[in-house]
């Protein structure tokens, strides 16, 4: 409670302590110090806002422009080296493209060459065996018709001796010749 | 009780020369000690700030560019290009009450913004500016499409032109005494609670336990220092940032 009391007399005491300290000193105006604190006050700040204008704020704006061309300057030659970097890519793309062209191309030639080759080999073995085959045919013709030549004779000679056993007589000759012929001949085989 | 120490919280206002007998016989005052001082640093951080000439700053530098750049942006983004022109204006201005604001806040300083007749000159020195600025810009068409907007009613002339003569000539008033009541204000509350904290310890009602409880308005006063500061910084940024509208009027009218 006494605090309360003492708080409550602090405050109230405030607004005539204001009045009983000679008012605010603010407000005396017949104190000389008064204005002249304003006469001072502006030549001072005529006098910073001198230095300020003409000496302090261009030395900052200099520090801020040098850092501006700075920066400005150095993203120039990051993008010029980025330029740069990009030709060289589009330059190493273009040889590898280049480079793999020609080595598809050469494969390619080589492929064709070895299937001409082989081609041309197998013509040739072809050939041969067609020759082979040809004169293996032809002497295989020869050998038949020779066969077929001395069928006649064979089956006569045959004719001849089994009706030789089997009768004990000479047969005919022409008759069996006339005979096997027309025998032959229905087999279709001359 | 409380008779044992009343509460001069006025007191701390007082002019009184300074710089001895020199300072005496010019008239001049602890308020404008204090505002050589206030130049001094302002300049001290541009010069020291801008002297290592870092592309990455220290923290000075940053400090400097930072004072500069936020100055440099208010008055570009509310007056527009024009306002590069009243940068340095702008800045001093700024810093001017800034630290003024903020040395107060030192004990055993003096705060002249606290002065309503610093404050006025400052306002009225804004106010004639933005007039003449206005005047030079725009010449005579300033005073009739200011007070009175073309294309406005003319039957409503008679309201109009009083109401924005009177909403022009306020400008300095409310500017000056914001600053000025705000500084009073919190020096005020400071000196009110540091007597609380005297006059509770010492007090023989009390005895043991006003000590104790003399720790309340102490804390309090901690609390009010930090409230201050920001009201320090607030006010010196609405004194510019007013400027910069002003002068954006004057440039662009309305």
């Amino acid at each position: 409670m006494t605090v309360i009391r003492l708080v409550a007399a602090a405050l109230l005491l405030l607004p005539t302590a204001a009045i009983a300290a000679e008012g605010m000193p603010q407000l005396d105006f017949a104190n000389k110090l008064t204005t002249a604190q304003v006469v001072w006050g502006a030549i001072i700040f005529v006098v910073l806002y001198l230095l300020l204008s003409r000496w302090a704020l261009p030395q900052v704006g200099a520090v801020l422009a040098t850092r501006e061309a700075t920066i400005s300057a150095d993203l120039d030659t990051a993008r010029a080296a980025k330029a740069k970097a990009d030709a060289a890519i589009v330059d190493l793309t273009d040889a590898t493209q280049r480079a793999r062209a020609e080595a598809q191309a050469s494969i390619a030639n080589a492929i064709d060459q070895a299937k001409q080759a082989a081609a041309a080999q197998s013509a040739t073995a072809n050939a041969k065996l067609e020759a082979q085959i040809t004169a293996a045919e032809q002497s295989i013709g020869a050998a038949r018709t020779a066969a077929m030549g001395a069928l006649r004779e064979v089956a006569t000679d045959t004719a001849n001796t089994v009706i030789n056993r089997l009768t004990g007589l000479t047969p005919n000759s022409a008759r069996v010749d006339s005979a096997v012929g027309a025998l032959l001949a229905a087999r279709g085989q001359t | 009780m409380a008779a044992e120490h009343t509460i001069d919280a006025l007191g701390q206002f007082k002019l009184t020369p300074a710089l001895g007998a020199l300072g005496a016989s010019v008239n001049f005052t602890q308020s404008n000690l204090m505002m050589l001082i206030a130049s001094g640093l302002t300049l001290a951080l541009l010069y020291f700030g801008a002297r290592p000439r870092a592309i990455v700053p220290g923290r000075l530098q940053a400090a400097a560019e930072m004072a500069y750049n936020f100055i440099h942006d208010m008055c570009v983004s509310q007056i527009g290009e024009e306002g590069k022109r009243f940068f340095p204006f702008v800045f001093t201005l700024f810093f001017f009450v800034l630290m003024g604001n903020l040395l107060g806040l030192l004990p055993y300083s003096f705060t002249y913004t606290s002065h309503i007749a610093v404050t006025a000159a400052l306002a009225i020195m804004v106010i004639v500016l933005v007039t003449l600025v206005a005047v030079l810009t725009h010449g005579t068409t300033f005073f009739t499409t200011y007070f009175f907007p073309p294309g406005a009613p003319k039957l409503l002339a008679p309201i109009i032109i009083p109401v924005e003569i009177i909403s022009y000539l306020s400008r300095p008033v409310s500017l000056s005494i914001r600053l000025f009541a705000n500084m009073v204000a919190g020096h005020v509350m400071f000196e009110v609670f540091a007597s609380f904290t005297v006059m509770l310890a010492g007090s023989a009602a009390l005895g043991h336990l006003g000590p104790v409880i003399a720790i309340g308005p102490v804390a309090l006063n901690v609390i009010l220092v930090g409230f201050e500061l920001l009201v320090a910084c607030l006010q010196a940024y609405v004194f510019a940032i007013l400027t910069c509208i002003y002068l954006h009027d004057a440039v662009h009218l309305h």
